[in-house]
């Protein structure tokens, strides 16, 4: 009876396991969405294949020794503790294969930190606990919003049930041009986050009372989900990014609302201000 | 039986002392010392266990159902801070007490006063950790590196941690300028350093290690706290400082840290493994060349945790090419594992599983650490739970593995009672089990995107994290069953033969009678 129990119970663990590794995406780095990212997914595929095979190398020794150099088989232990050698052969070999590792890694490296000739420059700010972007150079000159997580606090509060991109939605999403190369400035207003886009390769810590500055470009168009990726305090969990790739004529239309949405709201701080200017503060001034 | 020649006479009168609770409190006998540092760390294991526990409950479900953010984070803090310099850290230094003068036929450590001094702060630091969690604002929450400037917004738990790490520290340095005296003074005539059983070697290089980075911590915490309250800016932007300055001292202290949490565990299987392989350890001197090149290179590879803070090319690259380097000694202390057990006769006792288990484990944290090392996939694993992943791939099952593989193997020496050898291999299994099942996952989660550090997470990541917490509780419930078999070892285990191992080599077990007299080697053995 309670064998039979084990063996459905460990059936089921393993079926449901097993289902859930079945969708490809969930058990590697997310679908590249630029040069930079496939070069680190192509990288991490290489080099997982180098670990399986010295893994299988390694302890395929091993574990033959387990099995064989037993002394409940009789085995009687050899007499050898040392050669040169074969400890030359096993120090020379690694290094080979760690400069062939180190060798796309570099050229990807400096392909990563090359954020000369953008087509346009975004400042983004972290904030305790939301992102600013300014526009700063390019398309969209002048644009310039923050973006927070819109995700219901009862969604979180377990009140209502989660929607499909809980904890990563905001208000204002991020809008790029697609195959432009975006030039991100990072800095930071209280303590240190971390700008994090996985499907675009970008991860920068944003430093407050320093720029650092990054880049990417995005292939296609879509929606590209990231998260704060450095503990920031409380709500760290819930500071996501969201990148919105617009073809080039749909970025136009996007800015012109944008900078129609600026001209209204300057106009109307202006109507605000004039009214003010019309009671009592005119008396001072004058 | 030739074990029990060693030293006939000079057991005779070191026996009084002070019995009851005054023993413990009083003593400066090595054996009561490394006693009560096992005890303390196990203790700590645990509490930062239950931490950890609340942090996979909170993670078994997306929402925030048992933890508040805040709380959470200080839970993740403490589990870190706890774990690292409450359990790891002070185990081996129990070990150290225990093993270190009875391997090199040493009557006890050098400084006996001082040994005392080293382990009583211990207990006053955890106290303060454990107390910061009931005053105002709670327990520090800034992670256990705590970052300016997060770390500076903290209330008085951030203080009290400033403190504990300060006396943690100081006990840590007292301990290292022990071991490093008693290694280079105390051996018995004949054991030249290239004699030295593998443990003691570790442990000497660790040390080293230890006296060098622990007043750099001291250093930085102390900066920290100047920050917080006396106007300083070291750290801060505003006044002239660098909040990034703090991470490359920080980790200045944090890589070598790190081997000095796994350097005495490598130390701990190369006795255990040709033990049970009944054949001499395989390339002994390039062991130790492998130790000490990694301790060497571990103190110039920081940065390489620091990937994403925005570092100059060559900086990235420098880094990178020298942590990618630290693969080869680590390599030749693995292959040498394995010539150890090739062709010898095996058998497979708990301390033996745990050792296998331990290099198992280890090298596939040591693969991660590699992908790690590769900057371009660094930026994309930095802060992920595949960081989680690995480092709890070395940490885990491999100092915590190697603790336990200690921990059987030498218990009868110490207690001159055997465990319980049928439940020894269950926790084995259970532990290697929940283990896998536990921080297998993370790799994925940490892949697909997951940070660490959050008390809620995207649908996604639903279902591995549900396994991980399964299988983290799990593995915090196979560790009861450790201490219900120390414990039953302890009071009633059966009496342990002279030697039950029958392939020991090591001093203790060749020159010393079952279990250990209260004072050893008092007329030093001599070594040929």
């Amino acid at each position: 009876m309670s064998s039979k129990l084990v063996a459905s119970l460990a059936g089921i663990f393993g079926l449901a396991l097993y289902s859930s590794m079945a969708i490809g995406s969930k058990y590697n780095l997310p679908e590249p969405q630029n040069f930079i990212a496939q070069d680190v997914y192509d990288q991490h595929i290489v080099l997982m294949w180098i670990c399986l095979v010295i893994f299988i190398g390694v302890f395929g020794v091993m574990f033959y020794s387990v099995l064989k150099h037993r002394k409940s088989q009789g085995y009687k232990a050899a007499n050898f503790h040392h050669s040169t050698s074969v400890e030359i052969v096993w120090t020379v070999i690694p290094v080979i294969i760690l400069v062939l590792m180190a060798w796309p890694a570099t050229k990807t490296v400096i392909a990563m930190k090359d954020t000369s000739e953008p087509d346009m420059t975004i400042k983004v700010t972290g904030y305790q606990w939301m992102w600013g972007y300014d526009y700063l150079q390019g398309d969209g000159e002048g644009i310039s919003f923050y973006s927070k997580l819109s995700t219901p606090v009862a969604q979180i509060e377990n009140k209502e049930p989660k929607g499909e991109n809980y904890l990563l939605e905001v208000d204002n999403n991020l809008v790029v041009p697609v195959g432009k190369k975006v030039r991100l400035i990072i800095t930071a207003n209280d303590v240190i986050h971390a700008w994090w886009v996985p499907a675009l390769a970008v991860k920068q810590d944003a430093i407050p009372g320093f720029i650092r500055d990054s880049w990417f470009e995005v292939d296609n168009p879509g929606i590209y989900r990231g998260q704060c990726a450095e503990l920031c305090g409380k709500d760290h969990g819930y500071m996501p990014i969201v990148v919105e790739a617009l073809e080039a004529e749909q970025y136009a239309e996007w800015v012109a609302e944008q900078q129609e949405k600026l001209a209204a709201e300057e106009t109307s701080e202006k109507q605000k201000l004039g009214l003010v200017d019309g009671s009592i503060v005119t008396n001072e001034k004058s | 039986m030739a074990a029990v020649h060693g030293d006939v006479h000079g057991h005779g009168h070191g026996d009084h002392h002070p019995t009851g609770i005054m023993r413990w409190v009083m003593t400066t006998n090595h054996k009561d010392i490394g006693t009560m540092y096992l005890w303390f760390a196990l203790s700590m294991f645990f509490v930062g266990g239950t931490l950890a526990m609340g942090i996979r409950a909170e993670l078994y479900q997306p929402g925030i159902q048992i933890l508040e953010p805040e709380l959470f984070n200080q839970f993740t803090t403490l589990h870190g801070l706890i774990m690292v310099f409450g359990a790891v850290m002070p185990a081996f230094v129990g070990f150290a007490n225990w093993q270190v003068p009875m391997m090199i036929g040493a009557p006890d450590m050098a400084f006996a006063r001082m040994n005392n001094w080293s382990f009583w702060l211990l207990p006053v630091a955890a106290s303060f950790l454990i107390i910061s969690f009931f005053v105002p604002g709670g327990a520090a929450a800034g992670g256990w590196t705590f970052y300016p400037p997060l770390s500076v917004q903290g209330g008085l738990g951030v203080d009290l941690m400033i403190f504990a790490v300060h006396i943690l520290g100081a006990s840590s340095i007292m301990g290292a300028i022990n071991i490093i005296t008693t290694i280079l003074n105390m051996r018995a005539p004949g054991m030249t350093l290239m004699k030295m059983p593998m443990f003691v070697w570790t442990w000497l290089i660790t040390a080293y290690l230890l006296v060098l980075v622990m007043p750099v911590l001291a250093g930085t915490v102390t900066m920290l706290l100047t920050d917080r309250h006396f106007g300083t800016s070291f750290f801060n932007a505003a006044g002239g400082g660098d909040p990034v300055l703090f991470q490359h001292i920080f980790w200045f202290f944090g890589h070598p840290e790190v081997y000095i949490m796994i350097l005495p565990a490598f130390g701990i299987v190369s006795e255990i493994i040709p033990t049970f392989a009944r054949k001499r350890l395989f390339g002994y001197s390039s062991m130790v060349y492998a130790t000490a090149s990694i301790a060497l290179l571990s103190c110039f590879v920081w940065a390489h945790h620091m990937f994403t803070v925005g570092m100059p090319v060559v900086g990235q690259l420098f880094f990178m090419y020298m942590t990618m380097l630290i693969a080869v000694p680590t390599g030749v202390k693995v292959f040498n594992w394995t010539a150890t057990m090739w062709q010898g006769s095996m058998t497979f006792e708990t301390p033996m599983l745990f050792s296998i288990g331990f290099i198992f484990l280890f090298v596939i944290g040591g693969f991660s650490g590699v992908i790690c090392a590769i900057v371009p996939i660094d930026i994309q694993v930095q802060e992920t739970y595949y960081v989680i992943a690995h480092f709890h791939y070395v940490l885990v099952s491999g100092s915590l593995f190697a603790l336990f593989a200690g921990a059987y193997y030498w218990i009868p020496k110490w207690t001159g009672r055997m465990y319980n050898e049928t439940l020894g291999k269950w926790h084995f299994w259970l532990s290697m089990f929940f283990f896998n099942l536990t921080f297998f996952v993370q790799h994925f989660l940490g892949l697909a995107g997951m940070p660490r550090r959050i008390p809620d997470y995207a649908l996604q990541f639903a279902d591995f994290n549900m396994v991980s917490s399964i299988g983290a509780f799990g593995f915090g419930l196979t560790q009861i069953l450790f201490v219900y078999i120390m414990v039953s070892c302890v009071r009633s285990g059966e009496p342990a033969p002279e030697k039950p191992w029958e392939g020991a080599t090591t001093l203790e077990w060749t020159h010393l009678p079952t279990p250990a007299p209260y004072h050893s080697f008092e007329t030093p053995p001599v070594i040929k």
